[in-house]
């Protein structure tokens, strides 16, 4: 029973967290399932969203950003970058240049590790072991895993993730993208 | 000795072995199908039992043990909770068996639920692995409209569900107890045992949680049998009767500084040096190996003389390892530092540890913050007795956080410190000559500005 009218979700957002409903016995597991549908759609979780899923899940708020607070994975105050790339840093990428390539791209681009760039075109986090040592150093831009990837080539890559982004956005802006500067 | 012919991985590398298609020519789903129709739950729970198989996610427990506290003629629902949260550094095997081989895992989802009686199966899966979760839920759809799950499979009167749920990047949801309070809707904080999960789990209700690659040789067992999986890897000592050996074979994950890196089966009780030569093509760089992690972070380090030891459930504990592990094998060559290592390790452990009890969520960041002032130049020998202090007090062998993710932190500093103590000493030394034998406690302010 939705007491209270929403002011972030949408109700396709609303439908896609009830089609899930079935699933669980309780609706306080809808809690993890949900954040992430709010999070896919808005990049981030404000307090107003926080508040709509508890009311969607007939849940007290508190619960709800308890919850949502454990998980560094969700940001609040402001969205993450179109692209959200994790560098990952832990031993088998570390010992392969994972923390290397984690300054690079982050001086290239001109931001600090967890900064997003000024258009809001890619945030750059580092990340614990993202599971593919085999192809370490790794990062994982969206849904895309760089395997292997070498400092100098890492800009172009994640330049080309970007444009997959640009690609599946709906709203079809174009806005001026940071570039990443040369020789940095 | 002949080469060993993988079986978890002898679809990996050919054409669409991610379909179903595939995994029916290879054999798969009929084992399921005949256990269905032939055998009651408990007959497969003794299957499991005699095959020897313990759990791959880490702590190796015996699965089928496991599934035997369930309380017998419970009402239900019990819930089977399948652990993809893959996260330990250096752990990548459930990865590739989900994207490769996803059928092979919920065809052992489906034999396990059923030997537990579960009527629904969460796998949590890591946030980390889009892709696995396509294919994962690509399988699940396809061995839906095949008529392999649902209600009354084949006629059956078994029920089945397998639902996917998504982490959000965090390591404690690989304790099962956590993972459960995750999908709960919950901060993942670990829960006191007992009761134990197979009495009181997920909703409450009676829970198995297993890893992704436990599910793969279950389904493995249920198609090639007992016989054949006890004829694979390190037998139980007879003069021990505790022991319940190391049988089957198991996916090591090779990583760090080897030529080729990848996951490789082998079995179980293949030594460290046999795995980097003959399937790693050696260390890289035709440089020396100066350690390497047996299985996971959390597992400490062996040294190059200890590279023979076999890597079995018992082997890396003879040298002062925590276990097996996930069997993630990280080699670390002659020109790492070891405390750089040991500060990569500390670093990981105080961002992941979930805050809930004071010794691990304390002493995780001072660990942290100790080794990081080493590495500015401002160490003390002193520093080397604080850490070890840490290491020998936090956790649940010593008795004081609930969860074993203090364990796994204190693990490598304890190891380490003892088997490279002088390299420590050294570096102490050399980078802090005008300070290293000062005992004076550091001053706050200076920690936080080397932080």
């Amino acid at each position: 029973m939705i007491s209270h009218a929403l002011t972030r979700l949408t109700p396709e957002m609303v439908a896609e967290i009830e089609a899930l409903a079935p699933r669980y016995p309780d609706r306080r597991a809808l809690v993890l399932p949900a954040l992430h549908i709010v999070n896919k759609a808005l990049r981030h979780v404000p307090l107003d969203a926080v508040v709509d899923v508890a009311n969607v899940l007939g849940l007290p708020p508190a619960e709800v950003q308890d919850t949502l607070s454990f998980y560094e994975f969700f940001h609040q105050k402001k969205p993450h970058g179109t692209v959200r790339a994790f560098v990952c840093r832990s031993v088998s990428c570390a010992l392969r240049g994972g923390e290397e390539l984690l300054e690079k791209l982050c001086s290239q681009y001109g931001i600090q590790p967890y900064g997003t760039t000024d258009d809001g075109s890619l945030t750059i986090e580092p990340a614990e072991c993202l599971g593919a040592c085999d192809f370490a150093p790794c990062v994982l831009a969206n849904d895309d895993l760089l395997k292997n990837l070498e400092p100098a080539a890492a800009a172009a890559a994640i330049e080309a993730v970007k444009v997959r982004a640009d690609r599946r956005s709906t709203d079809g802006s174009s806005k001026a993208a940071t570039q990443p500067r040369e020789g940095a | 000795m002949p080469p060993f012919e993988p079986v978890l991985l002898e679809a990996i590398g050919t054409p669409d072995s991610h379909t179903l298609e595939s995994y029916c020519s290879r054999g798969g789903y009929a084992p399921f199908e005949k256990l269905l129709a032939e055998q009651q739950p408990t007959d497969v729970i003794e299957l499991v039992k005699s095959s020897g198989l313990r759990g791959r996610g880490g702590a190796g427990f015996p699965t089928g043990v496991k599934w035997g506290f369930l309380p017998k003629d419970h009402p239900g629902p019990i819930y089977l909770c399948v652990n993809a949260d893959e996260s330990e550094p250096g752990t990548f095997n459930n990865r590739i068996l989900m994207e490769d081989d996803p059928h092979q895992v919920i065809e052992g989802t489906m034999i396990s639920s059923y030997a537990t009686r579960a009527t629904t199966a969460y796998i949590y899966l890591r946030y980390e692995y889009p892709h696995a979760w396509d294919r994962l839920q690509a399988a699940i759809d396809e061995a839906s409209a095949a008529g392999l799950l649902g209600s009354n499979i084949k006629g059956s009167g078994f029920s089945l569900d397998i639902y996917l749920h998504r982490g959000a990047a965090a390591y404690i949801c690989g304790e099962e107890t956590g993972l459960i309070e995750s999908i709960e809707g919950k901060r993942a904080w670990p829960r006191i045992k007992p009761p134990f999960p197979a009495i009181e789990g997920l909703f409450r209700k009676p829970t198995v949680v297993n890893n992704i690659e436990t599910m793969a040789c279950v389904a493995q067992i249920a198609r090639r049998g007992t016989d054949w999986f006890r004829s694979i890897g390190v037998p139980a000592d007879p003069e021990n009767p505790r022991d319940p050996g190391s049988y089957g074979p198991k996916l090591y994950c090779l990583s760090g500084h080897v030529e080729k890196p990848g996951c490789y089966e082998a079995p179980l009780g293949i030594t460290l040096r046999q795995l980097i030569d003959e399937y790693g093509g050696g260390v890289w760089k035709g440089r020396k190996a100066k350690a390497a992690i047996p299985g996971g972070i959390s597992m400490g380090l062996m040294t190059e003389a200890e590279f023979d030891t076999p890597l079995d459930f018992k082997g890396p504990g003879t040298v002062g390892c925590m276990g097996l592990g996930t069997g993630a094998v990280v080699v670390i060559d002659e020109t790492v530092s070891i405390v750089d290592f040991l500060h990569n390790s500390c670093r990981f452990f105080a961002h992941e540890s979930c805050g809930q009890c004071t010794p691990c969520r304390e002493g995780t960041s001072w660990n942290q913050r100790i080794l990081e002032r080493i590495r500015a130049g401002k160490g003390r020998l002193k520093d080397l007795e604080i850490l070890l202090e840490n290491g020998n007090t936090m956790g649940m062998m010593p008795g004081s956080t609930i969860c074993g993710l203090a364990d796994g932190a204190a693990w490598p500093i304890k190891n380490a410190i003892n088997k490279f103590r002088d390299e420590f000493e050294e570096t102490i030394k050399r980078t802090n000559p005008e300070g290293w034998m000062v005992t004076d406690p550091v001053p706050a302010l200076q920690i936080v500005g080397a932080h």
